[in-house]
């Protein structure tokens, strides 16, 4: 449905008479907002989720080459066992005789075989840059090697989709929870002209006040002009009393699901609370840190295996809430590079090259291990050191906005990016 | 046309600063005797080393008196403290922003003190690179240790454990740390407390404009010296001299990888190394381009400034050599063995081979001085003291004194605070607050004392501005729908609400000067001295009927604000959850006010306070 209309027009009666938006749904005026929001083009009611690994994960440790000889060879210490000969130590869990799983990932094997789950292997950014730093950005604004670009991928996003066309300038701004971004500062990647919001968590997008006060600062921004101050401040007010009616602080997670205490656990159980409040959420987005592993990384278990652990039975936990809604979200991941395929002197590995990402969701092909792999023989490494990139990162962004969220002009998306469409791997 | 009041004859700005320099001992001699104490009072012991000029009106201007010294504290400064506008009154508002644009001549030594008490802002860059290497060997060699020895703790694990053992390490780790925090909250505390408001305003503008982003590597243990030796001093000076500070400064040099921009295959460096292996040492990463694209599309010509990306590679050619050793001296060298010596062509200007540092110096020099950049410059400041869309015609005024003048920033800045334009009634109240110019003129509203701690800095952050902290080079946005989103007003709101409850450091309604003539006063009252001084005196018939409505103040429930305070300094104390967790937590908490702290909690939050 369009959250435009609905934002505008009768949903905060609605909600003020103790409806649920969701409620909007199945009005038969609900439905006549729906055949509106087709007309703006913005009746997909698509989530897609970001998920930064920040400090490049090691990729090959994450969707494990078991089928590899040389993967053994290089990392006599923290290689993940193969699956069958895992006595002792926890092995790969198996995906297609070739690749598997971490050990601690096997949360998500169910997802592998509901087919909604597809890793995507030897994927990164061309640029042969080595700095977390750089090579964020460039995943962020969505343009490796260039340094200029000011905006990030996902903020071009909500500039290219949803904002009006010509014919519909009367009708009023897209919903304030259209990108979100659970974290403290906006994030590069949603960085740029159109409005987002950034916060640690949903109990602190309210107005901190008690008492009268709350409803005059309301009133200080109802009154007046229509200028920029006023204007965003009367969408606040509307956002928090959408959220407020979404009540998260009572929110029960459905199916069982299980979120670690951990704060990505956290972060991620209020996205799935946003999705399910129907408070027009398109893009979301978190972060966790904690893959720069030049030391003591582990193998089954140990520093990696922990974050796997907490990443994976987050994710397992949120599309497990989410249930059906899932038909409509995407969760994509991502990290600036993988690492070194030798282990280094201090049982840990440095920074390498192509990585490993995720895309799990109702459209997604899943059950396939996606990209060319190009082998880890000493002639097969990128810089005879690192695992080779074969699937430009761009490449399945696009495919997932283009796909998943329907966007149209993949040149603005990823000004500089060619291959447009053609090197798609069909993960959707 | 305008005219000055030390020299009656009108003049056109060019002949004015040339005629009027011999006679400012005399207007300084004269001022001294009148000038009032507080804002903007000439300091007896300045040498006086700027030319005053003060510029008078030839014709009448838009805005009406009081609202000229609400716009001049709002724009040339971060807000009127109390005091501030009986004070302007009295000098005259075209006197006050004449010293402005001197700021030594204004007394600062108040503040000079309190930004004496930064022990790491003291600090040489060596000092604070030398302590930060240490820190990084004993951690590395440990490391190392512990791998060997099979320990598969976490990095942060073994940190915590290290640093707990080694009380002198800790100290060292500790001091390493407050570096960006100090630099944040010395630029903060001036902002809030320095007499010289333009010259804070001037290196916050640049310091955006050359940004710095202290999250890329060790650009953080530079921004001391940025802050401190490169943009302030420069603020008001010659834009050349600024530019090439920045150039060549630690800072810069490392945060857009000049320092690594090195001869590429291609072409032959001025000197060539002998060993093979120094050679694919120092030869090995070639070209950055990083650097010299910024610096013409940000830093000097604009992106429509007509340059190629041609001129872009030619000038990071020049500019090859200009380097440092970021772990060792961290400051400027020119090494010839990394110079590029061979022709360059740059905006239609042939630079012969053979030449060294003089290179970039050139290109510099020629960029500084080209139309588009006076342009770019000139705009972007009447942006920041004007307008989101400044006049035309304005903007070429100020262009074209940026020209006449060789670049001087003073000058440029003064024909714009000085213009019709800058006082016109569209201009009033036309710019959205920063999140930095959101708390300063909050803190400076409420005569807070400036916090040394990095808190009152981090809540900066909290509301979407770290200060050294825009990832990418453009900066933070000098125009108002940036700012303004629904989760940016819900932080201001909240942020209102805060200092009003006694949640910001150095800052209380009880101890805001005015308070105790208003506590007993009625509702009305308050109301009239909250909106004097939050709002500038104008509120719209809605605010301040917002503000009036609501149970009469009773004195012990204004005094229970100060239990409030109280409570949340306890809280924070507790343990310590992170600056920015800390700063959130000054917000995440509901407030219950009422009374007088009630009244300042709204207008903060107001719409029209979001305004300057």
């Amino acid at each position: 449905m369009d959250r435009r209309v609905f934002m505008k027009s009768g949903a905060m009666s609605l909600v003020t008479m103790g409806l649920s938006p969701s409620f909007l749904r199945r009005t038969a005026f609900g439905a006549e907002l729906m055949q509106g929001a087709a007309r703006h083009g913005n009746a997909r009611g698509k989530t897609l989720i970001c998920l930064f690994q920040r400090g490049a994960a090691d990729a090959l440790n994450v969707v494990v080459p078991f089928g590899e000889g040389a993967y053994y060879r290089l990392r006599p210490s923290i290689a993940i066992p193969r699956p069958a000969v895992s006595a002792g130590r926890a092995g790969a869990v198996d995906l297609d005789g070739f690749f598997g799983l971490h050990p601690s990932l096997a949360p998500l094997k169910p997802l592998w075989d509901r087919g909604i789950f597809a890793p995507v292997h030897a994927v990164g950014s061309p640029s042969n840059t080595r700095s977390h730093f750089d090579a964020q950005d460039y995943m962020e604004t969505g343009t490796p090697d260039q340094k200029g670009t000011h905006d990030g991928w996902l903020n071009r996003y909500l500039a290219l989709e949803g904002t009006c066309e010509a014919g519909c300038a009367h009708s009023a701004k897209p919903s304030p929870f259209r990108a979100v971004s659970m974290t403290q500062q906006t994030p590069r990647i949603l960085e740029g002209p159109q409005a987002t919001i950034a916060m640690n968590s949903l109990d602190e997008f309210s107005v901190r006040a008690t008492g009268p006060a709350a409803d005059r600062l309301e009133a200080l921004y109802r009154t007046g002009t229509a200028d920029v101050v006023h204007a965003a401040g009367g969408e606040m007010f509307e956002a928090v009393k959408i959220l407020r009616a979404a009540n998260p602080r009572q929110y029960i997670p459905q199916n069982g699901a299980e979120y670690p205490t951990t704060q990505l656990g956290q972060r991620l159980k209020q996205i799935a609370q946003l999705i399910k409040a129907d408070v027009g959420l398109e893009v979301a987005f978190a972060d966790v840190g904690g893959w720069d592993t030049h030391v003591n990384q582990g193998g089954s278990t140990g520093q990696l295996a922990q974050r796997l652990d907490d990443l994976a039975r987050s994710i397992a936990a949120l599309v497990a809430d989410l249930g059906d809604r899932m038909a409509d979200t995407t969760i994509m991941t991502m990290s600036e590079f993988g690492r070194t395929v030798r282990q280094n002197g201090s049982g840990g590995t440095d920074h390498g090259h192509a990585s490993a990402l995720f895309v799990i969701g109702g459209d997604v092909k899943g059950k396939k291990v996606y990209g060319k792999w190009p082998g880890l023989e000493p002639e097969q490494l990128y810089e005879g050191r690192d695992l080779a990139l074969t699937t430009d990162f761009r490449s399945v962004f696009s495919e997932v906005a283009a796909k998943h969220l329907g966007a149209k002009r993949l040149e603005t998306l990823f000004p500089g990016y060619e291959a447009g469409s053609k090197d798609w791997l069909g993960v959707l | 046309m305008q005219h000055t009041d030390v020299h009656s004859t009108p003049t056109d700005g060019s002949r004015m600063s040339k005629i009027l320099r011999p006679l400012a001992a005399a207007a300084i001699a004269a001022l001294m005797g009148c000038a009032p104490n507080g804002t903007g009072s000439l300091s007896p012991s300045m040498g006086g080393a700027t030319p005053f000029v003060v510029v008078s009106p030839t014709e009448p201007r838009e805005q009406t008196a009081d609202q000229q010294v609400q716009h001049a504290l709002n724009r040339l400064g971060f807000g009127a403290r109390p005091g501030d506008v009986a004070r302007v009154r009295e000098m005259g508002v075209d006197r006050w922003i004449a010293l402005q644009l001197a700021p030594d001549r204004i007394d600062d030594r108040a503040n000079d003190a309190l930004v004496a008490t930064y022990e790491s802002y003291r600090r040489p860059t060596q000092e604070i690179v030398a302590a930060y290497r240490d820190g990084q060997q004993v951690l590395r060699k440990n490391a190392k240790q512990q791998a060997s020895q099979g320990d598969t703790s976490s990095k942060k694990d073994m940190r915590v454990e290290l640093l707990r053992a080694d009380p002198k390490l800790q100290e060292q780790v500790r001091q390493a740390r407050r570096v960006v925090g100090d630099v944040q909250s010395v630029k903060l505390a001036r902002a809030v407390g320095s007499e010289r408001q333009l010259q804070e305003v001037m290196t916050d503008f640049w310091e955006n404009h050359f940004t710095v982003y202290t999250g890329k590597g060790l650009t953080r243990l530079f921004v001391t010296a940025y802050d401190r030796d490169v943009i302030r001093p420069r603020a008001m000076g010659k834009f050349r001299d600024l530019l090439g500070a920045v150039a060549k400064s630690p800072a810069m040099l490392f945060y857009l990888d000049q320092f690594q921009s090195t001869v590429d295959s291609t072409h032959h460096p001025l000197r060539e190394v002998r060993l093979p292996r120094a050679r694919a040492a120092v030869r090995g990463k070639g070209l950055n381009e990083n650097f010299a694209r910024e610096l013409l599309e940000l830093h000097t010509l604009g992106v429509d400034g007509g340059y190629t990306q041609h001129d872009v590679i030619e000038v990071a050619r020049a500019l090859t050599g200009w380097t440092m050793n970021p772990r060792q001296q961290a400051e400027f060298v020119f090494r010839p063995e990394i110079h590029d010596a061979d022709e360059k062509v740059i905006l239609g200007n042939r630079l012969a081979a053979g030449r060294g540092i003089e290179d970039g110096e050139q290109v510099l020099d020629i960029i500084a001085r080209q139309p588009a950049t006076a342009r770019f410059i000139a705009r972007k400041l009447a942006v920041r003291f004007v307008s989101d869309d400044p006049p035309p015609a304005l903007v070429d005024r100020a262009a074209q004194t940026f020209l006449r003048t060789d670049g001087d920033i003073r000058e440029v800045v003064r024909t714009i605070v000085t213009s019709p334009e800058f006082f016109s009634r569209s201009a009033y109240h036309a710019k959205v607050k920063s999140p930095f110019e959101l708390v300063a003129s909050a803190l400076r509203a409420l005569g807070a004392q400036p916090d040394t701690t990095p808190r009152s800095a981090q809540v900066v952050a909290f509301l979407g501005q770290p200060i050294f902290g825009h990832q990418a080079p453009n900066g933070w946005p000098e125009t108002g729908e940036a700012w303004m989103n629904a989760g940016a007003i819900l932080n201001r709101i909240n942020f209102g609400l805060a200092l009003a409850g006694g949640r910001i450091a150095g800052a209380s309604v009880a101890r805001w000067p005015e308070a105790d003539a208003l506590r007993s006063a009625s509702r009305e009252q308050q109301v009239d001295g909250v909106v004097r001084a939050f709002l500038g005196g104008q509120a719209s018939p809605d605010t301040r009927e917002i503000l009036s409505s609501g149970e009469n103040p009773l004195a012990k429930k204004f005094a229970g604000s100060a239990d409030t305070t109280a409570a949340a300094t306890m809280t924070m104390a507790e343990d310590d959850p992170g600056p920015m967790r800390r700063a959130a937590n000054a917000f995440t908490r509901p407030v219950q006010l009422s009374g007088l702290a009630q009244i300042v909690g709204l207008a903060i939050g107001a719409p029209e306070f979001q305004r300057r």
